[in-house]
């Protein structure tokens, strides 16, 4: 097939405009990552952009040396596997009830559901209600207000209504139950989804900080995003009026600090990301259906 | 005679909608012996959205109540609109709604149309592993926690950081340019774009390959480029994800990033970088006004379920695609 002239000129354009793109994405990772491996004194000197200069593993070595840093990376880990359970649990007893369309009542029970994707509480009566229940300075705080996502819900219904009526006639006949019928036929057979949704919560538990600094304020129950949070307080935040005049020196304090910190709070994500790809586009495919 | 026959036929509706309730317990009796499982199943749940999400959406009546920390968890007495006249005369207030929406509309103008760019331009690749890999790139920034990102952005705008090794290598001097009110803006519409851009393709790309083949092989056959099957076969195949698209973020516009804000900014930054979220963040958490915060909260959700339903109405009217 023959191309005009001007469509292989705009060919070569897209290609640099791809490349560039490339860069663009690429490049405060290459910052943040030479700066990790950089000395202190060629960052201040500003000598620094996405090659390491003095290189070496003495901030890795001072970051991961303290205990701090390392309870509350587990903290993170704790957190993200429990609250993943939890919001695969009540996310899965939801959406397979209400897959079910000739209950009675399931309108009702959706409505009910859907509603509280609309309209919500907002900042100050869920921090009024969790320190009501005592929650405040403990795990659950962060794990249980925040764990259910009405749209995880709604993609997996709409998966599970998608399932054929046959097989679960099948297995009832058969004698099982309905919880057995959701446990040995549905959930085997929803094995992508749940990938998915598995994924989706635990991105969102492990990337979360909000609601641990809402509600916690104890060092010893900080997930990593807050020990990440408060270095960089360090540079912004309330006492920064006083930081203008102070800013090189702040900077000298701790950018490679900062730059390691970065980049260990971000490795799990980026070294499971390309493997699991696929799942999140699936997911987002899936949430589009109406 | 004549009333008669309306006395008998309303006996007989009478002992239809008696039949009818009986028949309706006797649904509800059958249902709960052959379904009891299934309500067992989402009675927990059930108790869960309860708390977590009925009650402190009650729990906005502290707006209308005087809260105190050991009170009740409904405030203590009625004030009627106290807190709401209270905002309504405060400066504080009016510059982050200004600022509200500025960051909303910017956002909005630079973060829509760029998807939709690069999913036409990524479309024209046909070169399917290169293809991949600027996907697989483009959407990395995407899964960064916001804590990362705004990490990142301080590394990059750092005095000493490589955006300042430019500026100084041009102008000679250097920006601090997380302390600067009028920088602001632009980091964060910047960074927004950075990180939504590349996976905000993924529905547009769907909808790419959904467009029927044969569209293109007319088109083709009556003479028109590649620019002209664009115009023509291309962007309207996508434009009803476009629409709703488009109403999604047009509802959102007042949603800006929160926990973004709340991180990047500064008291040398308040006067456009303070949002009504941030501004209730602090004069409930910080000033401890649990009732004055919760009424500007209250007042910032009316104002985002406006904006959504309006959206949707004007998109039924002028194009008949809407999302209810």
């Amino acid at each position: 097939m023959k191309e005009s002239t001007g469509y292989k000129v705009f060919k070569c354009f897209n290609m640099m405009i791809m490349f560039l793109l490339m860069v663009v994405t690429m490049y405060p990772f290459l910052v943040v990552i030479a700066q990790s491996f950089s000395s202190e004194a060629y960052i201040v000197a500003g000598d620094v952009s996405i090659i390491p200069r003095g290189f070496n593993f003495l901030t890795y070595q001072a970051v991961m040396g303290d205990r701090m840093f390392w309870i509350n990376y587990r903290n993170t880990v704790v957190y993200t596997v429990l609250g993943t359970i939890f919001s695969m649990m009540i996310t899965m007893m939801i959406a397979y009830v209400l897959s079910k369309k000739r209950l009675l009542g399931r309108n009702a029970l959706l409505f009910y559901v859907v509603f509280t994707m609309f309209v919500q509480g907002g900042l100050i009566p869920n921090f009024v209600l969790v320190s009501r229940l005592n929650m405040l300075n403990t795990m659950w705080a962060v794990v249980i207000p925040g764990a259910l996502s009405i749209m995880n819900v709604l993609i997996m219904k709409t998966f599970f209504e998608n399932i054929p009526v046959e097989l679960e006639e099948a297995a009832s006949i058969d004698g099982l139950s309905q919880i057995g019928v959701l446990l040995r036929i549905i959930l085997p057979l929803s094995k992508p989804i749940m990938a998915t949704m598995v994924l989706f919560y635990a991105v969102g538990y492990w990337n979360s900080w909000f609601s641990a600094f809402l509600y916690l304020d104890q060092r010893e129950l900080f997930p990593v995003t807050i020990y990440l949070r408060n270095l960089l307080a360090g540079v912004t935040g309330s006492q920064n009026v006083m930081a203008e005049q102070s800013i090189d020196n702040d900077f000298r304090i701790s950018a490679n600090i900062r730059a390691v910190t970065i980049i260990l709070t971000m490795l799990p994500i980026l070294t499971l990301y390309p493997f699991v790809q696929k799942y999140f586009v699936k997911g987002v495919m899936l949430g589009s259906v109406k | 005679m004549e009333s008669r026959t309306k006395l008998a036929t309303l006996t007989k509706q009478a002992s239809k909608s008696a039949i009818e309730k009986k028949t309706f317990l006797q649904k509800i009796k059958t249902a709960l012996r052959k379904d009891w499982q299934l309500y067992a199943l989402i009675a927990g749940p059930l108790i869960y959205i309860f708390i977590f999400r009925y009650i402190p959406i009650v729990g906005n009546i502290i707006a209308f109540r005087r809260f105190s920390p050991g009170g009740s968890i409904l405030g203590d007495e009625w004030v009627g609109f106290h807190f709401f006249r209270m905002f309504i005369n405060d400066a504080s207030f009016w510059n982050a709604f200004k600022n509200t929406f500025i960051i909303g509309v910017l956002t909005l103008l630079f973060t829509f149309p760029m998807p939709i760019i690069l999913a036409l331009l990524l479309n024209e690749i046909k070169a399917l592993r290169f293809k991949k890999l600027v996907q697989t790139i483009s959407y990395l920034p995407h899964f960064l926690s916001v804590v990362v990102l705004v990490g990142m952005i301080m590394e990059l705008t750092a005095a000493n950081g490589p955006i300042n090794q430019w500026v100084e290598w041009v102008t000679g001097e250097r920006i601090l340019f997380m302390q600067e009110a009028g920088w602001f803006r632009t980091i964060f519409v910047t960074s927004r774009v950075w990180q939504t851009t590349g996976w905000g393709t993924i529905l547009y790309l769907a909808a790419l390959t959904n467009i029927d083949p044969t569209l293109y092989e007319a088109a083709k056959v009556d003479g028109a480029n590649r620019w002209y099957q664009t115009v023509h076969v291309t962007l309207p195949g996508i434009m009803p994800t476009i629409i709703t698209l488009l109403i999604l973020n047009v509802g959102g516009v007042m949603a800006v990033g929160f926990e973004q804000i709340l991180l990047m900014y500064n008291p040398l930054t308040f006067a456009t970088a303070d949002v009504i979220s941030t501004y209730v963040f602090r004069v409930g958490m910080q000033a401890n006004n649990f009732s004055y915060a919760t009424a500007i909260g209250l007042f910032e959700s009316i104002i985002g379920i406006t904006f959504i339903t309006s959206a949707n109405l004007i998109a039924r009217k002028l194009t008949d695609r809407s999302l209810w």
